[in-house]
């Protein structure tokens, strides 16, 4: 008899722990612009939200169409984790126009942008389409410097508790954990990369400068004469004659870019060419897709 | 050893009274306690030597730590407010459009039998003209509201005419998937329809287009779609419309005309995705439809007038391929359209002297494109369509029918059409498209060079 009254209790707690924790965990529904925010969202939120990234690394974030499926995932996102600075200006306002859902729109807690949070590098003084595509709120790639990552962190979580305020202590502690290992990681890499400072790097497409600026590498070309631009036969044998005369270290471009040019002047120069992942691989960790990054720069590295 | 010192211990205290020992067993446990103390004081010293280590570890971490954060607080510039352009004003984008058109046939002979053309069907003008030029100005009005619209600058007969051609308001996150949009606009009929002219993948429209819609059907009215909350899009919408554009027109009752349609949706893999739509656009009041009827070399002097019923089905499918998802440089799109009209009413012919000529008419049209666009290097795209035509009217009197437009000449119109695209950039486009039109039984080879500008703010990246 005691058994069963026993019994009982015993289940009542347990169906009123599983609401409780389902109400706890109801996961968030989470629509990240590119590779690295998702993969810093998965981290900071963890088992609290199911992200969806909607490019991968091997597409240019800003020549993306507002696909069906892309309008059918931001439908049901309760927040979108984005880079912001006009670098999905194409697509970004059409899928939120079309998607009918109140969480995401500018203005609401469930849009974050990451650039809205640091500081940008390049920011243009003059605004002129003849320049290339410039961005006017300055350079938007700022996922390559991991101390404005950190930033981007903080700023997501206090975000996330916002949207999310029942799970404020989960956020708080994956935050605290994240910081910890990423100050660590910054001070392996920051020692791994001593011997990167003062390199001289030529790159197809201007979107490495806050790689540039962290390890203070130093840009002397840049394939594509202007920002979005694909590189001219003229202004390619202008980047040879100017390499000849003041040689650099590496090649630089990016795994979504047409590699043929980068390729062509490295059989004219005999430098060695890095394809470097400008984002992490599906489900890849920050840490781990850094660790790739500066592990393919340092074997560049003669 | 131990369990042997244990007993001996335990004996000892036990046996307090009788504290008799051996001098050699004493000897022994002095031995052993010895031994004991010397590997006990080796792993004592190994130990706080270890414990120093790491603290001397724990300080270079924390000293590390610290310049890390301190580090971070240096580069903690604060976020600069976002610079937005021209703040409040109207998102600005101009659209330049120049073209020079060659034609074998004269373009004011142009007919596509079985269709009677209204609107701005047709050829468009022979030599040196600018096209269809547009200013396009959009904002979020608030954080409920978005409005946009587009004034178009086309050349008719030598005359520069002004058309608003849209001009929409437009719920911005509703919420459960809804958007409503009242004013002017494109209509969702099918797919090519929503896009402007500029946009387009040829200079010209598919000659269902062009025999329709007059080559595209815009309206005023209210528009209501819902995206269903589902991983595959699935998009469902309705519009109701005034129905005083073509080619409904002439109706009075305030909603002369509606459509429905359906489009689903998705991504196979990384590097295809899809989109299926079907829709329907239905007028049941149209008094006095007024088209371009039959020429007879001089100018026609009787303009055809329909008053009826009409209804249009139709079904789209786009399928869209870039190796690994980006569409830099390579792309390729294949979009077909297939378009039906019914139609039940009568025919007059306007300006015949009384009484009108006149004849019922029971309409039934149909036509489809397909057409493939490939993107092969990333400023240079060809692509290739074809266009096919088929009508089959009937009426009580067919030489009325045949006045106006609408006797099919026992032919199938059909056009094969080629272009080459040079992209500099993402904002200016030339193109070179060649015709082969076989609309009317006198084929035309038809020669485009154009120019698309687009100026100001970034446009939208349309799938």
């Amino acid at each position: 008899m005691i058994f069963l009254q026993w019994k009982k209790t015993y289940s009542l707690a347990v169906l009123f722990l599983t609401l409780c924790s389902n109400t706890v965990y109801a996961q968030l529904n989470i629509f990240a612009c590119e590779p690295e925010w998702a993969a810093l969202t998965r981290t900071l939120a963890g088992d609290a939200a199911t992200v969806y990234s909607a490019t991968s690394a091997q597409q240019d974030p800003h020549h993306i169409q507002a696909r069906p499926s892309l309008i059918a995932k931001v439908r049901r996102a309760d927040m979108l984790v984005c880079t912001g600075a006009e670098l999905e200006v194409g697509w970004l306002p059409l899928l939120l126009r079309k998607s009918g859902n109140a969480n995401i729109q500018p203005g609401q807690a469930g849009y974050f942008m990451a650039t809205d949070h640091v500081s940008l590098l390049e920011k243009p003084s003059v605004l002129d389409r003849s320049l290339g595509d410039i961005h006017a709120a300055g350079n938007p790639h700022i996922h390559l410097d991991p101390y404005r990552i950190q930033q981007v962190a903080r700023a997501l979580t206090s975000r996330l508790i916002t949207v999310d305020p029942a799970n404020k202590l989960h956020y708080r502690e994956h935050l605290e954990g994240f910081s910890l290992e990423w100050a660590k990681a910054i001070t392996q890499w920051e020692k791994q990369t001593q011997t990167l400072r003062g390199k001289r790097i030529v790159v197809a497409h201007n979107n490495w400068v806050y790689l540039e600026e962290w390890l203070g590498l130093k840009r002397v070309a840049v394939l594509e004469p202007k920002p979005g631009i694909p590189p001219s036969s003229s202004h390619l044998s202008k980047v040879l004659t100017q390499l000849k005369q003041n040689p650099a270290d590496m090649i630089v471009h990016s795994s979504y870019q047409n590699d043929k040019p980068a390729l062509w002047l490295a059989k004219k120069t005999s430098l060695p060419v890095v394809v470097l992942p400008f984002s992490g691989a599906d489900k890849e960790s920050l840490i781990h897709w850094f660790d790739r990054l500066l592990g393919q720069l340092l074997s560049a590295d003669p | 050893m131990r369990q042997k010192l244990l007993i001996t211990a335990i004996a000892a205290t036990l046996c307090h009274s009788t504290p008799v020992l051996a001098d050699s067993e004493t000897e022994a446990i002095k031995q052993e306690l010895d031994a004991l103390k010397k590997t006990y004081g080796q792993a004592i010293t190994a130990l706080e030597e270890r414990l120093r280590k790491a603290e001397t570890n724990a300080q270079q971490a924390n000293d590390k730590a610290e310049k890390i954060a301190v580090k971070l607080e240096q580069r903690n510039t604060s976020a600069t407010a976002a610079p937005v352009q021209n703040s409040f004003n109207p998102a600005i984008s101009l659209i330049l459009d120049g073209r020079f058109a060659s034609f074998d046939n004269d373009p004011e002979d142009y007919e596509l039998p079985g269709f009677a053309l209204g609107n701005e069907a047709g050829l468009g003008e022979k030599g040196l003209s600018i096209g269809h030029s547009e200013l396009i100005m959009s904002a979020n009005i608030d954080d409920k509201f978005f409005g946009q619209m587009t004034l178009a600058f086309a050349e008719h007969d030598g005359e520069t005419e002004t058309e608003l051609e849209e001009a929409f308001i437009q719920t911005l996150g509703l919420g459960n998937g809804l958007t409503i949009k009242a004013g002017r606009f494109l209509s969702a009929i099918s797919y090519l329809n929503q896009q402007h002219t500029h946009v387009w993948n040829f200079a010209d429209a598919p000659l269902i287009y062009r025999g329709l819609f007059g080559d595209q059907l815009i309206d005023d009215g209210v528009q209501m779609t819902w995206i269903a909350p589902t991983d595959t899009f699935l998009e469902l919408g309705a519009e109701l419309l005034s129905g005083s554009r073509y080619p409904s027109s002439g109706s009075t009752n305030g909603i002369g005309a509606w459509t429905a349609f359906t489009n689903i949706g998705g991504d196979i893999g990384i590097e295809h995705s899809w989109q299926l739509g079907l829709s329907h656009w239905q007028a049941d009041d149209i008094e006095g439809r007024e088209s371009g009827g039959h020429m007879h070399g001089d100018e026609a002097a009787e303009t055809p007038s329909f008053s009826g019923k009409s209804k249009i089905d139709a079904l789209s499918m786009v399928y869209k391929w870039a190796p690994n998802g980006s569409s830099q440089n390579q792309h390729l799109t294949l979009q077909f359209e297939y378009f039906e009209r019914k139609e039940n009413g009568d025919v007059s012919m306007l300006g015949s002297g009384s009484p009108l000529e006149m004849s019922t008419y029971a309409g039934h049209q149909e036509g489809w494109y397909a057409q493939a666009v490939y993107k092969f290097k990333p400023q240079w795209q060809a692509g290739f369509r074809y266009d096919w035509l088929d009508s089959n009217n009937r009426g009580s009197d067919a030489d009325v029918l045949a006045e106006a437009g609408l006797d099919n000449e026992g032919l199938n119109p059909q056009r094969y059409s080629a272009t080459l695209e040079w992209l500099p950039s993402e904002f200016s486009r030339l193109r070179l498209q060649y015709n082969q039109d076989e609309s009317y039984e006198k084929t035309d080879h038809q020669l485009f060079l154009q120019y698309t500008m687009s100026l100001g703010s970034h446009g939208a990246h349309q799938f």
